[in-house]
């Protein structure tokens, strides 16, 4: 070991100790600090000031033996000196008032050792509030959950910096205005909340996911986040089935994220894509999170998506899939919770499993529902030419490319319409 | 990115103190919890069945613990962090658990990066 007596060996560059210690511990941090103050906004500055307190004393006296326990205790002196004095100013505001009693505030000892597991948890209910929208929600939650920057928050989306300030302040605001209490959802209310929450990680993870360019170095890493954000909910939820489904349906697509993609960037899509370059060990705890959602409860929308994925994960190709069982699983999802993106993936099931005509058929009414769909062309465009229609499939293939704003897919489209 | 964390102990005379225990097991919770550790083992010393295949001039040999060396590996992590400076601090983590309550260990953590597709 080189340099002894300080945490570990002295950082090259102590900033980014501050980051990274900053990151790991930012979500228990502010969510104590909401439990402090009742308030997101406020929780969010005084940590923000603790930051910058490490960020000034850290490099100049060194990384402290506890860096994390610094930054959190630092964050917590700092709350309770405002309360300290708020209250102060509320009692002479008492007192000028004469007759308003002198009523004693929250007992802000014990306030400071609630179990932490539970902030979080609570934290990330308010994140993912139903008052925000969803795109609130999301930006609200990489913001207080995953330590992200304003600036990395709107990469992370593709917006602009002022947009993305805006969504997070937005969001902000509209907790506080709708007084959005930070505890944690009755018996009652937690399904539906619940599955507010699965929402915006499944929505952090697909706007990671649908990046098939894989040029910006943040949007794979959205989708490392989203799984981390789905760990971190399995272990707080253990006993709801539909965490450990989130975690595997996560992981799952994960594992084939480094085959999705050729090395100038274009799509590879399933058929075609190198089972060798998918992610062992991301398959392997996939698994193990989806053997845990179907012990722990009934099979819910995630965990049968994970199910599917499953198949895929465990298919030594893709003609050796097991589309039958593929078909069962989508069937159920489609009738518990349809929508067209649904049965547009079923029908590509029904496809491999019984025939490009009964598919077709399947497709023929989503034309109506999702009309500008380049999904919804391309799969038609594979159908079609499956059944030797070749001039009707280049026609879809072209469709589709004109459909899609993304140019790695138009390429694709358009490559595939002059050989269908 | 991914970390892999190999843990280097000098040699041991004494089994490691049930507190110490305790408190890896706490932090292994912990940065499972938060979704970053992925995976991790403890390693059996060399002596108790390790060997080396190393290949030179072309030609391959096996050779059977224990090792030469003073230190051994006696447990690896894989970590899923943002930047190295996070798995930096994780193996840090560690390390002040063993400071902290075994004064007479040393030993040391290689953090090493592993290769992802982009």
């Amino acid at each position: 070991m080189t340099a002894p007596g300080s945490a570990g060996g002295p950082p090259a560059d102590p900033s980014r100790a501050v980051e990274a210690v900053w990151r790991l511990e930012a979500g228990r941090i502010i969510a104590g600090l909401v439990r402090l103050t009742g308030d997101v906004g406020l929780a969010e500055e005084l940590a923000q000031d603790a930051l910058l307190a490490a960020l000034e004393r850290w490099p100049r006296d060194g990384v402290p033996a506890n860096p994390g326990g610094w930054l959190a205790l630092t964050a917590r002196n700092r709350a309770l000196d405002l309360l300290r004095r708020r209250r102060v100013h509320e009692r002479k505001v008492a007192e000028l008032g004469r007759d308003l009693s002198d009523a004693p505030g929250p007992d802000l000892d014990a306030a400071l050792d609630d179990p932490v597991g539970d902030d979080l948890l609570r934290l990330i209910f308010i994140a993912c509030h139903p008052v925000l929208r969803p795109e609130g929600r999301a930006a609200l939650t990489l913001r207080l959950l995953g330590g992200l920057t304003t600036e990395e928050v709107a990469r992370a989306f593709l917006i602009s910096e002022a947009a993305a300030s805006q969504r997070i302040v937005r969001a902000k605001r509209t907790l506080a205005e709708r007084g959005v209490p930070y505890e944690l959802p009755t018996a009652a209310d937690l399904p539906e909340r619940l599955t507010s929450v699965l929402g915006v990680v499944y929505l952090i993870f697909n706007e990671g996911y649908s990046a098939t360019a894989g040029t910006d170095w943040t949007r794979p890493s959205l989708c490392e986040e989203a799984m981390r954000l789905a760990r971190l909910l399995a272990g707080l939820l253990p006993d709801e089935p539909e965490t450990h489904g989130l975690q595997a349906l996560t992981e799952l697509h994960g594992s084939r994220l480094p085959a999705r993609a050729a090395p100038d960037g274009s799509p590879v899509l399933l058929p075609d894509q190198d089972r060798r370059r998918w992610d062992r060990l991301l398959i392997r705890r996939g698994m193990a999170a989806l053997e845990r959602a179907a012990a722990s409860g009934p099979p819910g929308r995630y965990t049968l998506q994970a199910a599917i994925a499953a198949c895929h994960a465990t298919s030594p190709s893709f003609p050796e899939t097991d589309w039958p069982r593929i078909t069962a699983l989508y069937a159920q999802l489609s009738a518990r919770w349809p929508s067209p993106v649904v049965t547009l993936n079923h029908a590509m099931a029904v496809s491999m499993s019984e025939g490009p005509e009964q598919a077709l058929a399947m497709l023929a009414p989503l034309t109506t529902t999702l009309p500008d769909s380049p999904h919804l062309s391309a799969a038609r465009a594979d159908l079609l030419a499956r059944l030797g229609r070749t001039s009707e499939a280049r026609t879809a293939y072209l469709q589709a490319a004109r459909k899609t704003q993304n140019p790695q897919e138009k390429s694709l489209y358009l490559q595939k319409s002059r050989s269908p | 990115m991914r970390y892999l964390v190999t843990l280097k102990s000098g040699p041991m005379d004494a089994p490691p103190p049930q507190a110490l225990m305790d408190a890896i097991l706490a932090l292994g919770a912990e940065a499972t919890a938060s979704g970053a550790l992925l995976d991790t083992a403890g390693l059996a010393p060399s002596a108790m069945g390790g060997a080396r295949v190393a290949l030179a001039d072309g030609e391959i040999t096996v050779t059977d613990g224990p090792f030469a060396e003073t230190k051994e590996m006696i447990s690896y992590a894989l970590y899923q962090v943002r930047d190295r400076a996070e798995a930096v601090e994780w193996a840090a983590r560690f390390l002040r658990l063993h400071r902290d309550l075994w004064p007479d260990w040393e030993g040391e953590a290689d953090v090493l990066s592993v290769f992802t597709a982009p």
